[in-house]
């Protein structure tokens, strides 16, 4: 029960990293993409309808957390306490600055929605991408399970780090390159025109430059967190993952390079996929590694509910699922195509 | 400050601040699909233009419920990490399912609704509405049975760690105090739906603009008011009081000042608590009615403070008091204003009753403070428990956040809501100002799935 609970926490995240991760790289990139008013009112339309919808997945994810693994949910959030309410508040503010942003028709209106959807946009990637740095680091655990981490001590990844060091920040930085050049491969597909060319012009070398942080990103992992490669050498055809990732990096510069806009953002989708199921593998069967001393891990043994609830869990969880994906079926075939500045539903 | 008040703070002015908007749009849900339906069988364009405008003002409150709702998932575990750990177990489910089975429908199907109108068939159009509707009761229903297993534990087994695990899934969610609150809550948001759209509707009339629309909303708000401003007193108001007698004695002897235990115990309808002295001065009561509420015999024995252990009381006692009072007070008023409006609309002469549009008017803060003091009863009332009779609220909170750091982001909180205030009552404000009339004849360019303009 616990492997499949794992690996279902680990699918809705990659499910909200696919999918948000592209209207955030949209949001951190309408300034660069889009110069006029009328472009920037496409950009922003190329995500509305499915924008809360994809954000629902963090939810989602957060609640199953809960009710899965409850100790986990309970360390890590109180853990992360400060770097978690600034994530909340910089939700508040994406969404607030996506819908409201046409209500008033001034320019200072838009303007200042512009700079708040931007700013949060990218604030929220180099969060996430640290987030995920952090539990691959470990934290400084407690006998109880527990941890409380300043938002930065001296940069540096020992026993007593910070959420911010080198390590959490070079992954800050790898979402951000990451949802960035997603965003602009989603927006190559879904726009024209000169809008579509400027998003192609930056996911050319924003890839290539993905390409080179992502080789240095795997030394530094391994030497931040030796072990990370256990499961690798017990089961060497995880190796796949990481070739994967460099394939699929690989996938993303030659599809961009001849304008195959979706090859290139399904070979983006598939490298937050592997991104993220490396990592998983990584860390299986631990949840949340310590810094220091191994035997006080998080791990799924420690932290899963009883075996009742995951039971009754896994039935409904099948049926919401697949009630979850008929919907984005719906939704998705709705919004097909290019957008435009006509009436109606993204068209 | 104290780590532990700060934390309840903390949660109280987040879901405090959240549930201003739900509230509204779980009831105004109900009241767009009555709308899409009178327009869909009697083929009158004016409810499908009544029903966009309300759309409108829909959209704007569910997204500031969206991403105010988004914390309160989070503070489970960044203010009330204890607590967390061990009912993950039980209250993890509920929880997890309203993202699952609501969040997901709500998302998808809003977006159909605001701007899909015209791709969509009229009858396609009305289901997205009731999807919306149903998306919005579902959410109601999981955070309730989450709600009511802390107020009223059922169906569960302590196990050796000291974790909570539920024991039967259909006990969790039937749990009789689960069902009650969530009729008692859901017609409590059907209040504040209908005052609300009567409120814009005599605010219309008397402004002397948008006449034909407002009468439409007069007649779909007084009907519906009428009957949720019923309902929320007899029965669903009725059987809660009562099975909270039952079940949680503590809180009902201060929400009803009965500091000694008596037979006969009267109600106090007005009258302030001296907590210290444990009596009420000015009062003004009704001998052994409150007997006759809760046992249905003015002789009955009701128990008081004096029976409940010190250190089982609820605090703080004289807002659960006040918040009680407020709350059945203005029930009390609702149910008299609408069985006037009600009447008067019957007789084909509420739309030129000042009298009434005025009172209709200016009630529309009313629900919302009503609804408010209610919860601030069930959850007051639940103190000092997290969960009753098993787990303290002290019990609860994260030891390792520091006080400094609760006080740092409740700051924070309060400044961002300072600013979606502002925001919220400017977006309301224009569209009011814009009315229904304009809004049916065009449609101004849009960006968002949610807020059109």
């Amino acid at each position: 029960m616990g492997f499949v609970w794992f690996w279902i926490v680990a699918v809705m995240i990659v499910a909200y990293v696919v999918l948000d991760g592209f209207d955030l790289g949209v949001g951190i990139l309408h300034f660069l993409v889009a110069r006029t008013e009328q472009e920037r009112h496409l950009v922003i339309r190329s995500i509305g309808p499915v924008w809360d919808g994809n954000e629902v997945w963090l939810l989602a994810s957060g609640g199953t957390l809960y009710f899965a693994f409850p100790l986990l949910y309970a360390s890590a959030f109180s853990g992360f306490y400060l770097a978690l309410m600034i994530v909340l508040w910089l939700l508040i503010m994406r969404g607030v600055s996506v819908e409201l942003r046409s209500h008033m028709d001034t320019p200072v209106w838009k303007s200042f929605f512009d700079g708040m959807f931007f700013v949060s946009s990218a604030l929220l990637a180099i969060f996430f991408g640290a987030a995920l740095a952090n539990v691959i680091r470990g934290v400084p655990l407690n006998a109880e399970g527990y941890f409380f981490l300043p938002l930065w001590t001296d940069w540096r990844t020992g026993a007593q780090p910070g959420i911010l060091d080198w390590y959490t920040v070079l992954g800050g930085v790898i979402a951000l390159l990451a949802l960035a050049v997603h965003g602009s491969l989603y927006l190559a597909v879904k726009t024209e025109g000169a809008l579509q060319l400027r998003a192609r012009e930056f996911a050319k070398p924003g890839a290539i430059a993905l390409l080179a942080i992502t080789i240095v990103s795997l030394p530094a992992t391994v030497f931040v967190r030796a072990d990370i490669l256990a499961n690798y050498r017990q089961y060497p055809v995880g190796f796949a993952v990481p070739v994967l990732v460099l394939l699929a990096v690989s996938g993303m510069i030659y599809f961009s390079r001849r304008s195959e806009d979706r090859k290139a953002f399904g070979a983006s989708c598939l490298y937050l996929c592997v991104m993220l199921v490396g990592a998983a593998v990584g860390l299986y069967p631990r949840l949340l590694p310590s810094s220091s001393d191994p035997g006080l891990d998080i791990t799924i043994a420690k932290a899963i509910s009883g075996p009742y609830a995951l039971r009754v869990g896994l039935i409904w969880w099948a049926f919401g699922m697949a009630l979850a994906i008929l919907y984005f079926v719906v939704v998705y075939r709705m919004f097909r195509g290019k957008v435009s500045l006509g009436d109606g539903y993204g068209h | 400050m104290d780590a532990l008040l700060l934390h309840r703070i903390h949660f109280g002015f987040t879901i405090t601040f959240h549930y201003l908007f739900p509230q509204l749009t779980m009831g105004l849900a109900l009241l767009i699909v009555v709308m899409k339906t009178i327009a869909l069988r009697t083929g009158q364009e004016i409810y499908n233009e009544s029903a966009r405008f309300w759309a409108k003002i829909f959209a704007v409150n569910f997204l500031i419920g969206v991403v105010t709702g988004i914390p309160m998932e989070f503070q489970f575990g960044t203010n009330w990490s204890q607590f967390a750990r061990v009912t993950g177990g039980v209250i993890g489910q509920p929880l997890a399912m309203e993202g699952v089975f609501s969040f997901f429908l709500e998302s998808a199907f809003l977006g159909l609704f605001l701007f899909g109108e015209k791709r969509l068939s009229p009858r396609a159009h009305w289901a997205s509405a009731f999807l919306v509707w149903l998306g919005s009761w579902i959410s109601g229903f999981f955070i309730i049975v989450t709600n009511a297993w802390m107020q009223h534990p059922v169906a569960y087994r302590v196990l050796p760690d000291g974790r909570y695990e539920v024991t039967s899934f259909w006990g969790l969610l039937t749990n009789p105090w689960a069902l009650i609150q969530y009729a008692h809550n859901m017609s409590g948001a059907v209040v504040t739906g209908s005052l609300v759209m009567c409120s814009v509707g005599a605010f219309y009339l008397l402004d002397n603009a948008n006449r034909e629309h407002a009468k439409v909303f007069l007649k779909v708000g007084v009907t519906a008011g009428l009957i949720s401003c019923i309902t929320q007193i007899f029965p669903t108001g009725d059987l809660h009081g009562r099975y909270m007698a039952r079940n949680q004695p503590a809180a009902v002897a201060v929400m009803e000042g009965l500091y000694r235990t008596q037979k006969g115990a009267p109600i106090v309808l007005m009258g302030q608590p001296d907590e210290e002295r444990q009596t009420i001065d000015n009062p003004l009561i009704a001998n052994g009615i409150l007997s006759f509420l809760i046992y249905g015999t003015t002789k009955a024995e009701v128990q008081g403070l004096d029976q409940i252990p010190r250190d089982q009381w609820p605090e703080p006692q004289p807002l659960l008091y006040y918040a009680y009072h407020v709350m059945a007070g203005l029930g009390t008023y609702f149910a008299l204003l609408m069985v006037v409006a009600a009447l008067l609309l019957w007789r084909g002469k509420l739309f030129t009753a000042r009298w009434v549009l005025w009172p209709l008017l200016l009630s529309f803060p009313l629900p919302y403070i009503a609804n408010t003091a209610g919860w601030m009863t069930a959850e007051i009332g639940r103190q000092p428990w997290i969960v009753y009779g098993l787990i303290r609220t002290s019990q609860g909170y994260s030891k390792y956040v520091s006080a400094g750091n609760g006080l740092f982001t409740l700051l924070g909180f309060m400044g961002m809501y300072a600013l979606l205030s502002v925001l919220f009552i400017v977006l309301v404000y224009r569209i009011i100002h814009t009315g229904p009339a304009v809004a049916a004849g065009q449609q101004a360019p849009h960006d968002g799935a949610l807020v059109t303009d």
